[in-house]
Formats: C-alpha cells, sequence, structure tokens
C-alpha cells in the first residue's frame, strides 16, 4: 500500500531487515538476533553468501574507483543499507578529498546509523527515501544540497533492484533517475541472478525463500533482464558481467567461486 | 631496528625481508577467504606485512614482550577480520611459520635459541589470540550498541513524526468545516469533532449518547439504512447520500453523509467513519429559489412554469399519470411527512406497488382547466393606477386559492389579470364545473379597494378532457379561446371548448397574431369614400377608410381588425400611419389642384379609435405628420365616435381641443347611436357631427318617413344653433339625397355618390361631377 509522506513508517526490529542481515553476512555485529536468525536460514542454502557479499563489496570499490577515474565526483548511493566499512564515501574521499555522496535508504534504522556515522562530515549525507518514488529523492533537500545535478553523478544501485518487484515498477523508477542525471554520468548495478552461482537452483530457491518469509522478496532477473537498467547508458567494458569478473584486479583463479554469481557493470551517459 | 620498509628486499632473496614477505604470503593465503574485507587479495596481504613485521620484531626483542602480538590480534579485528576461523587460521600460520620464516635475523650472533624461540612464539599467539578477542568484544559491544542507538533514534523520529502527523490529524480532526465522527461497528460512538456536535445542536452527550442505528428520520431514503447494513457487514467499503437528522431540539438538520468502513491491517473491520456536511442553508436556498422561480411574486400563487409542469403531469399518458397522481396526492397529504415511512415501509422491495395503482383498475385519468380573464381589469389598472390593481389581484388570487383546497386542484397565475384552475380528481367533468361556478361566485363579492368598492367579474374557458389527448400548449390555447368566446358573450360567465367555436375564434385570434407583422408586410392599404356637398353636388373632401388585404382571409375591413388592433394595442402605430397616408394623399391632391390638373376633394377624414384617443402622443404625432407632409390643419377633420367621448373628461378632451384650436375639424362620429347627449355636445371641441345612417335609411323611398324627417330636421337645426355642420352617412338614394339637402343637412356621403374606392377613382368622380 502507498503509505502517505506524512505517516512515518513504524519501526519494528522484531521484524528482520535486509540491510542488518547484509552487515551480518558481512561479519558485523550491526544486527539483532532476528536479522542473524533469517541470516543463517538463507545460509543453510547458500552457506557462501558472504562472499557473495564481499565480492559485491569490491565490486562497488572497484566501480567508484573508476567513476572517480572517469571525473565523476559526486554520488548517490541507492540502498545504501548500514555502513560497515568501505562505504563508498570512504573510497570516494580516499581518491578524491572533495568528493560528495549521497546515501538513500528506506530503513529508518539504517539511515540513523549512517547518520551517526556521517556526523561531522560535511561532504556526505543520508536521506529515508524510497527508490520507488525517486522524485523524492531527486527533491530532496540533501541531494540539492550536495550534489549538482547539472554535473555528472555517478548512481549506485548495488546489490537494491533486486528487493524491488516488477510491479514497483523498477525499469520507471531508475530511468527517472537516469533520465535526471547529466551527461557524463555513470550507473553502477550489482544484481541477484540465478547464473554463475556455484550451486543447484533449488538450493538458491532455498534462499530466495527465506527473503519471500521476511517479506522482502528478492527477485532473480537474468542478464538479459538486468540491461533494461542501462536505458539511455553505454555499459562501459567489459560489460554486464559476474561480480568478480567485472575489471577484477586479483589474479586469475584466485576469486572465490561464489564471487562469480549475480551480474554487475557500470553504464555511462553520452 | 629494522627499517619498516625495505627498498633493496628484492636485492636480498631469501633475506630477512623476503622471508618475512614470504610468510605475510602464507598468512594472508590462510585467512582472506575468511575475511569479509573489500580488499583485494594483494592489497590485504600488503596491509598483513607490518603486522607480521611486528609478531618477528617481539620474537626477537631483547627483552621480550608479548603485547604487540595483542595488538596484531585487534588488528586483525579492525581489518574485518571478524570471522573466529580468522583467528584459528591465523595462530596455525604463526604457530608453524613464524619461528621457521623469521626465526633468523640479519646478524647471527644474535639469534636466539630454538627453544626460546618456540617459548616465546608459544606466548605471542597467547597474546595475539587475546587480543583479538578482546578487540572482538569491543568491536561487538560497540557496533551493538551502536545499532540499538541507531534503532532507537529511528524510533524516536517515528515516534516524533506520529506525533507530529497525529497533532496534524487532530487538528485537521477538530477544525475541519464538516462533522467528524468515528463509531464501532456496533454503534457506539467513538470520537466526535466539535463541528459535527455544532451541526447537532453542540450537546456533546446528545451525539455520544446515542447509537448510530438511532440516527434515523422519517425522510431518510430508504436504501440508506439497507447499506449501512452492508457496510457494517464489510460488504461495502463506503456510501454516500443525502440525509436529515434530529438536531437536540428536534429541528431537521439536512447533510451530505459519507460513511467509510475503516479496517485493520488485516482488512477486518475496525470502525465506521461518519463524514458530514451540512446542507440545511443551501437546502433551505435551494428550496427558496426553486419556490422563487415557480411561483407568483404578488400574489404567492403558482407560476406559468410550475403550472405547465402540472399540467404535463396531469395530461401524461393514463397509466404513469395515475401512479404519479396517487403519489403527489400521497406526499399533498402527508403534510408533516409523519405517515410517510410507514406507507414506503417496503423498503427494498421494488415488486410491492401498492394495489390501487395496478394497471387496469382505474379509468383513464382526465383533466380539466378553467381559464379566467377578470374583465375590464384593464379599467381598473388604468383608472385607480397600478399598486391598486395589484391589491385586487392579490385578493383575486386569495379567492381563488379558496376554490381549489381539493386534491389534485390548484391555481396558478399565467401574468396579467390571466389565472388558471386545474383539476385532475376523479370526477373532472363534473369537478371541472364546480370550480368555475365557485370561482365566479368568489368573485361575485365586492372587492374593497381605498374604501370604494368594486365588482370584477371574470370570463372563463374550460377545457375537460382524457389525459394522453393533448399537449399542454393545445389544451392552453383551447382554454384561452374558449375565454374569449365567454368575454365576448358578455363576460361573466364561463363556456365550454368546443371545436367549432373554437375555429372561429381561432380565426380571430390568428389574425390578432399576424397583425403586427401585417404592419411591417405593409398588408394595409386605404380606401377613400367622398364627401360631397349636398347643395351643389360637389366633392367636398373624402373619409379615408382601412383595409387589410390578408394573404389567406383576403380583404378585410376595419370592423374586423380594428378591434384586435385596439386590444393589441396595434393601433396606435396602424392609425399614425393611416394618418400620414391620409394627409400624404390630402397634400398630393391639393398639389394637383394648384396645378390646375385636378379639382379633386380639399379635405380629408381620418377615424381616430378610442386607443389613440388616450394616447399622449396624438397631438404631437398629428402636428409632426401635417408639418412634414405640408398639410394646413385646417384641411385634416378626425372623427371620433360619440360611444368614445361618452363621460369624457377634461382630460381626455384636453388633446381634441388642441388641435381643433390649431385648425382641425373633429367630427362627431355614429351621432345618434349613443346616449346623443346634446347638452353635453356644447363642451365638445367639435365642429362636425355625422349623423349615423340609421337615421336616413327611412328616407330613401318617397315619400319618407314621417319621423325620421322630424328627428333629422331637429338635429340639424340643432347643430346649426351651435354651429356645427352636418354630415350624412349612408345616401344610397337620389331621393335620400334630396331629402337631406331640403333638410339643410351640409355634406352627405354613400354608394349614391360612390363605394370607397383607391384615390384614383376621386379624380374620376370630381372629373364627372365637374361636367
Amino acid at each position: 500500500m502507498e503509505r502517505p509522506a506524512w505517516a512515518p513508517q513504524g519501526i519494528d526490529i522484531s521484524v528482520p531487515s535486509v540491510s542488518r542481515i547484509y552487515d551480518y553476512y558481512l561479519g558485523g555485529s550491526h544486527n539483532f538476533e532476528v536479522d542473524r536468525e533469517a541470516a543463517r536460514k538463507a545460509m543453510e542454502f547458500m552457506p557462501g553468501l558472504p562472499k557473495i557479499m564481499q565480492a559485491n563489496r569490491a565490486f562497488m570499490r572497484r566501480a567508484v574507483r573508476f567513476a572517480i577515474g572517469e571525473g565523476v565526483t559526486q554520488f548517490l548511493d541507492i540502498g545504501s543499507g548500514i555502513p560497515t566499512f568501505g562505504n563508498v564515501h570512504e573510497v570516494a574521499q580516499a581518491a578524491d578529498p572533495d568528493a560528495k555522496v549521497v546515501y538513500v535508504d528506506h530503513d529508518p534504522v539504517a539511515v540513523a546509523h549512517s547518520r551517526a556515522v556521517l556526523e561531522g562530515n560535511d561532504k556526505a549525507d543520508v536521506v529515508a527515501a524510497d527508490l520507488r518514488r525517486p522524485r523524492q529523492i531527486l527533491d530532496s533537500p540533501e541531494v540539492r544540497g550536495l550534489l549538482d545535478l547539472n554535473r555528472p553523478v555517478g548512481l549506485l544501485l548495488v546489490s537494491v533492484l533486486h528487493f524491488l518487484e516488477d510491479e514497483d515498477k523498477p525499469f520507471g523508477a531508475v530511468a527517472e533517475l537516469t533520465e535526471a542525471l547529466a551527461p557524463g554520468s555513470v550507473v553502477v548495478v550489482s544484481h541477484a541472478a540465478y547464473a554463475g552461482i556455484p550451486l543447484p537452483q533449488e538450493r538458491v530457491a532455498g534462499t530466495v525463500g527465506v527473503y519471500k518469509e521476511i517479506r522482502n522478496p528478492l527477485v532473480m532477473r537474468t542478464r538479459e533482464e538486468i540491461s533494461g537498467f542501462f536505458d539511455g547508458y553505454e555499459l562501459v567494458e567489459p560489460g554486464l558481467v559476474a561480480m568478480g569478473n567485472w575489471r577484477s584486479e586479483s589474479p586469475d583463479g584466485q576469486e572465490d567461486p561464489y564471487a562469480l554469481s549475480g551480474f554487475a557493470g557500470v553504464g555511462r551517459k553520452a | 631496528m629494522v627499517p619498516a620498509e625495505v627498498p633493496d628486499a628484492e636485492a636480498e632473496p631469501d633475506g630477512v625481508e623476503d622471508r618475512l614477505r614470504r610468510f605475510a604470503t602464507i598468512w594472508s593465503r590462510a585467512i582472506f577467504p575468511a575475511t569479509a574485507t573489500s580488499l583485494t587479495r594483494p592489497e590485504f596481504e600488503h596491509h598483513l606485512l607490518p603486522l607480521a613485521r611486528r609478531l618477528r620484531d617481539a620474537l626477537h626483542h631483547k627483552i621480550f614482550d608479548a603485547s604487540p602480538a595483542h595488538s596484531v590480534g585487534a588488528a586483525l579485528v579492525a581489518a574485518h577480520c571478524t570471522d573466529p576461523e580468522t583467528l584459528a587460521r591465523s595462530l596455525g600460520v604463526v604457530d608453524a611459520y613464524l619461528v621457521l620464516y623469521c626465526g633468523a635475523t640479519a646478524d647471527p650472533a644474535d639469534d636466539l635459541a630454538a627453544e626460546e624461540l618456540r617459548a616465546r612464539c608459544a606466548r605471542l599467539q597467547h597474546a595475539l589470540a587475546a587480543g583479538f578477542a578482546l578487540a572482538l568484544r569491543e568491536r561487538t559491544l560497540t557496533e551493538q550498541e551502536a545499532i540499538a542507538r541507531s534503532a532507537l533514534a529511528a524510533r524516536g523520529a517515528a515516534e516524533d513524526a506520529l506525533h507530529a502527523t497525529e497533532a496534524r490529524f487532530r487538528a485537521v480532526f477538530e477544525g475541519a468545516a464538516i462533522g467528524i465522527g468515528i463509531a464501532d461497528l456496533d454503534g457506539h460512538v467513538l470520537e466526535v469533532n466539535d463541528t459535527l456536535t455544532q451541526m447537532f445542536g453542540g450537546l456533546e452527550h446528545h451525539v455520544r449518547s446515542r447509537n448510530v442505528s438511532e440516527w434515523v428520520h422519517p425522510d431518510d431514503v430508504p436504501q440508506v439504512w439497507r447499506m449501512h447494513g452492508e457496510l457494517i457487514r464489510g460488504e461495502r467499503e463506503d456510501f454516500r447520500t443525502e440525509k436529515p437528522f434530529f438536531r437536540n431540539d428536534g429541528t431537521v438538520l439536512w447533510t451530505n453523509l459519507t460513511v467509510s468502513l475503516l479496517r485493520d491491517v488485516d482488512g477486518v473491520p475496525q470502525y465506521q467513519l461518519v463524514l458530514l456536511e451540512d446542507t440545511t442553508e443551501r437546502r433551505l436556498l435551494n428550496l427558496r429559489l426553486r419556490y422563487e422561480a415557480t411561483h407568483d411574486a404578488l400574489t404567492g400563487l403558482p407560476n406559468r412554469t410550475l403550472f405547465f409542469e402540472r399540467l404535463e403531469k396531469a395530461l401524461a399518458p393514463a397509466r404513469d399519470t395515475a401512479a404519479t397522481d396517487a403519489k403527489e396526492t400521497a406526499k399533498d397529504k402527508a403534510g408533516d411527512g409523519a405517515e410517510e415511512p410507514a406507507e414506503n415501509g417496503a423498503h427494498g422491495d421494488p415488486g410491492a406497488r401498492p394495489k390501487e395503482t395496478a394497471p387496469g383498475t382505474r379509468q383513464p385519468a382526465r383533466f380539466g382547466l378553467c381559464y379566467l380573464d377578470l374583465d375590464g381589469f384593464k379599467a381598473i389598472n388604468d383608472s385607480l393606477g397600478h399598486s391598486a390593481g395589484d391589491r385586487m389581484l392579490v385578493e383575486v388570487a386569495d379567492r381563488l386559492q379558496s376554490c381549489a383546497t381539493a386534491p389534485g386542484e390548484m391555481v396558478a397565475r399565467l401574468g396579467g389579470d390571466e389565472f388558471v384552475a386545474l383539476t385532475t380528481g376523479p370526477d373532472t367533468q363534473r369537478e371541472v364545473n364546480d370550480l368555475a361556478s365557485r370561482i365566479l361566485g368568489v368573485l361575485a363579492t365586492p372587492i374593497s379597494l381605498d374604501g370604494r368598492e368594486f365588482t370584477v367579474r371574470g370570463s372563463i374557458g374550460i377545457v375537460e378532457g382524457e389525459a394522453g389527448a393533448f399537449s399542454a400548449a393545445e389544451v392552453l390555447r383551447s382554454a384561452d379561446i374558449t375565454m374569449y368566446r365567454a368575454k365576448s358573450a358578455g363576460g361573466n360567465r364561463f363556456e365550454h371548448a368546443d371545436a367549432e367555436a373554437d375555429a372561429r375564434a381561432i380565426t380571430r385570434h390568428g389574425l390578432t397574431t399576424s397583425l403586427p407583422t401585417a404592419l411591417e408586410r405593409g398588408e394595409f392599404f386605404i380606401e377613400y369614400q367622398p364627401l360631397v356637398h349636398l347643395a351643389d353636388g360637389t366633392v367636398h373632401g373624402a373619409e379615408a377608410l382601412v383595409r387589410w388585404s390578408h394573404p389567406t382571409h383576403g380583404v378585410l375591413g376595419p370592423d374586423r381588425f380594428i378591434p384586435l388592433a385596439e386590444h393589441t394595442g396595434l393601433i396606435v402605430p396602424l392609425g399614425r400611419w393611416v394618418l400620414e397616408q391620409s394627409v400624404r394623399q390630402a397634400r398630393a391632391w391639393q398639389e394637383e389642384l394648384a396645378a390646375g390638373t385636378f379639382g379633386g376633394p380639399l379635405r380629408i377624414n381620418v377615424n381616430l379609435s378610442p386607443a389613440q384617443l388616450h394616447h399622449p402622443g396624438l397631438v404631437a404625432d398629428t402636428v409632426e405628420v401635417l408639418e412634414r407632409v405640408g398639410l394646413e390643419p385646417g384641411s385634416l377633420c378626425l372623427e371620433v365616435t360619440e360611444s368614445a367621448l361618452i363621460g369624457a373628461d377634461e382630460d381626455l378632451l384636453k388633446p381634441l381641443r388642441q388641435l381643433a384650436e390649431m385648425g382641425v375639424d373633429i367630427a362627431l362620429d355614429d351621432f345618434g347611436t349613443g346616449y346623443s347627449n346634446l347638452a353635453n355636445l356644447r363642451r365638445l371641441p367639435v365642429s362636425v357631427l355625422k349623423l349615423d345612417r340609421s337615421f336616413t335609411q327611412g328616407m330613401q323611398q318617397h315619400p319618407a318617413d314621417p319621423v325620421d324627417i322630424k328627428i333629422v330636421e331637429g338635429i340639424v337645426s340643432l347643430a346649426h344653433s351651435l354651429e356645427l355642420a352636418v354630415t350624412v352617412e349612408g345616401v344610397e338614394t337620389g331621393t335620400q339625397a334630396e331629402h337631406l339637402r331640403m333638410l339643410g343637412c351640409d355634406t352627405a356621403q354613400g354608394w349614391y355618390y360612390a363605394r370607397p374606392g383607391p384615390p384614383e377613382m376621386l379624380h374620376t368622380l370630381s372629373l364627372a361631377d365637374a361636367v
């Protein structure tokens, strides 16, 4: 149900949160027992889940560095979750101390945590908003205040689009965002897929089932479907590939097999 | 001390630094798969190198201290090696490879005994494990505290937002211009806002204490409670309707009501939400506007609009009319509405129809209509003024209202002094006559105005018939025509419509309606009848006589249309047209006379109708025409009938006097047909008497009727003594002409000389005359 802007979302920490589950996969303690319980259930089907998350983090790190190399110095990270380590602003500001980052999440706890982490950093901010309502993100005072939409922006949609079901119109939402960005902008996408996971599909389906149970369905998409998010953007080399294969910096054959699951790619607006 | 960075490491294969790197590589390979770091393997290995060096240095320090290993354990945790497996693997690597790769120093003299190295290595492991555990515990606690604090902060923010929202809701609820109430599904009122309380009269207790199911009103539309039941059962989400309520004081509150069902998150019905918009004022205003649109402002009677609505209903095809009638009647009778709900008891069952409206058990509906026009009202209005006329109409309206009190009867004012009464009762043939009699009866009593009593009479046209046969307009026209027939028959009576009489009247009616356009289309023309000097037989002048060349009825004489023109007021422009045409003709004759081509009539006689006499522009119009055309006033003679001047006061005579003073002759037409008030003759500004043809008919034969001779002789003598010339009409024989000449009459006209004809005929006549 659409929730009017003035009605706050309730905070119920007895319900698992994908942000905190993700944190748990990464060995963090920014989580509660309900989150860990769900994570452990998911890991029963896919023990390598943390490796996928790790590969995802590594991809994001490489993509941000790539964007900086392309001259992009402002970032909009949607579905940023619980900041643990190697966050966008750390990576970006390590490469360019003036880089600006706005995080967006709809999980109020994640937002509160981000706010605490970012305190004192006047080049990074966080917005409580939903990817399903892109206009609210673009029109938020934080985005308006920190980012210059007339200049290129790095839009990060890392490990978030697979939480939007088709009825949420994810392609439309992404298009509204990417269309609003200036030429030279890049969009960074990583997305869950059955392809590449070194497990029988039934096992993976078990994990998908866990997410369904916690009312945060995980939507697996094909490579072709995922490439639809890059409409109007040109995929940079090597295109839409397994996360671990996107401009990998590790010596060949040393990647964890789980790192080859899911798809990742970076598109650039001409 | 060994420098942190050794640039020549490569230069020393298998040297101390190279071996340290190899140890770090082994370590990195062992724990990388268990870490969550986003660093690449080379980066991670590079990250471990200083930690490895710290371990090696501690291993060789002169005074052994295990605490650097403690910090290495903590550093591992800081590098996100939080999985206990990384500790196990790290300890395994230190145990197996630290002494092996880092046991030797650059200077062999400093090397420790193997046993000492093993012991130190073990203690470094203990310290590393402790450092790791401590850091992990610290990190876990810190993160747990952070996330808990974030959760609290988020919850606080949500609660603040909730409070703000609730405050806003409360403000909306309290400040809304519409009434809002919430009740549970059993109808217990839980919350009402102030607006709602005020709507009900201001007593909150009155609203709260009553169950929603008690909010019934007799005027509720039947489906409102059915819809409410559906809503309570969860079969309907909301409904909207117009609904009345009783206020505290028993008065009625009209509202636009919206009721919505509120469900909980699982969709189970919980509450009913009531939104009320007070429409009482608007409704009253609408009723008022409707009343004003359908009632006559002066008398308060239904007006033409409402009457036509009712008439059309009464004339609608029989079955519908029967049903409508029954309903109307019920509504009219109900009055206070108390018995209506009982009548409509079978809510929501369209099959249950009252038996008496079943088709076939009732005679076809009939209607009866009385069309009333007051006799002589115009005269009253003119003489007493509009205000008195209006008061008279109000009185008449009140009396008429008292005549139509039965169900199905109504009285309306169509405008002016025209009223209608309609009956749709069960026996209209009898009822409509009774109604007309009652109307004439109530009019019989004189009406008192300004202390004077007036008797108002009326003419009524009655149309009675079966519904479904005529349109409202047809019925009304027939009634109108019939009313005129009653009026023509002397008034103060009613007549029934009949087709033949209608046809005659319709001709009259048709003439009346086509009169105005006839003037525009030039359908009128003038014929002239010569006036001859009896003494010498010369043409003295001519009388102008207007004709109407009607496209379908042929040429009509003035007796057919002048009264109609009088009635419609067209007489004024028509009269002006006749005057101008005649004056122009006279002027033309005079010019021909001056040119010596024609010795035609010198004078022109033009008839003035009573209405023209009353017209304020008479003198000005006449003068204007004479001046414009260039005719001497003395060449014009205006003929006024004797009856038009009966009882004429000085105001009426004044224009005639003015015209007479200018030199215009005034002739008293048809003299002898009215009162022939001889005494009155003295004060009239007339110079000619026109004797009616009835006096001269007895002189057509020889010898003439001696009585007629005497009378005419007397009149001529009297006229001459008053210095009035005498003209005789209707001279048809030479004998007549001779008698009249002998009696001293001055001029004559009639068929003996010439019938009325075109102006050229006068020409011929006068030529003949001259011979």
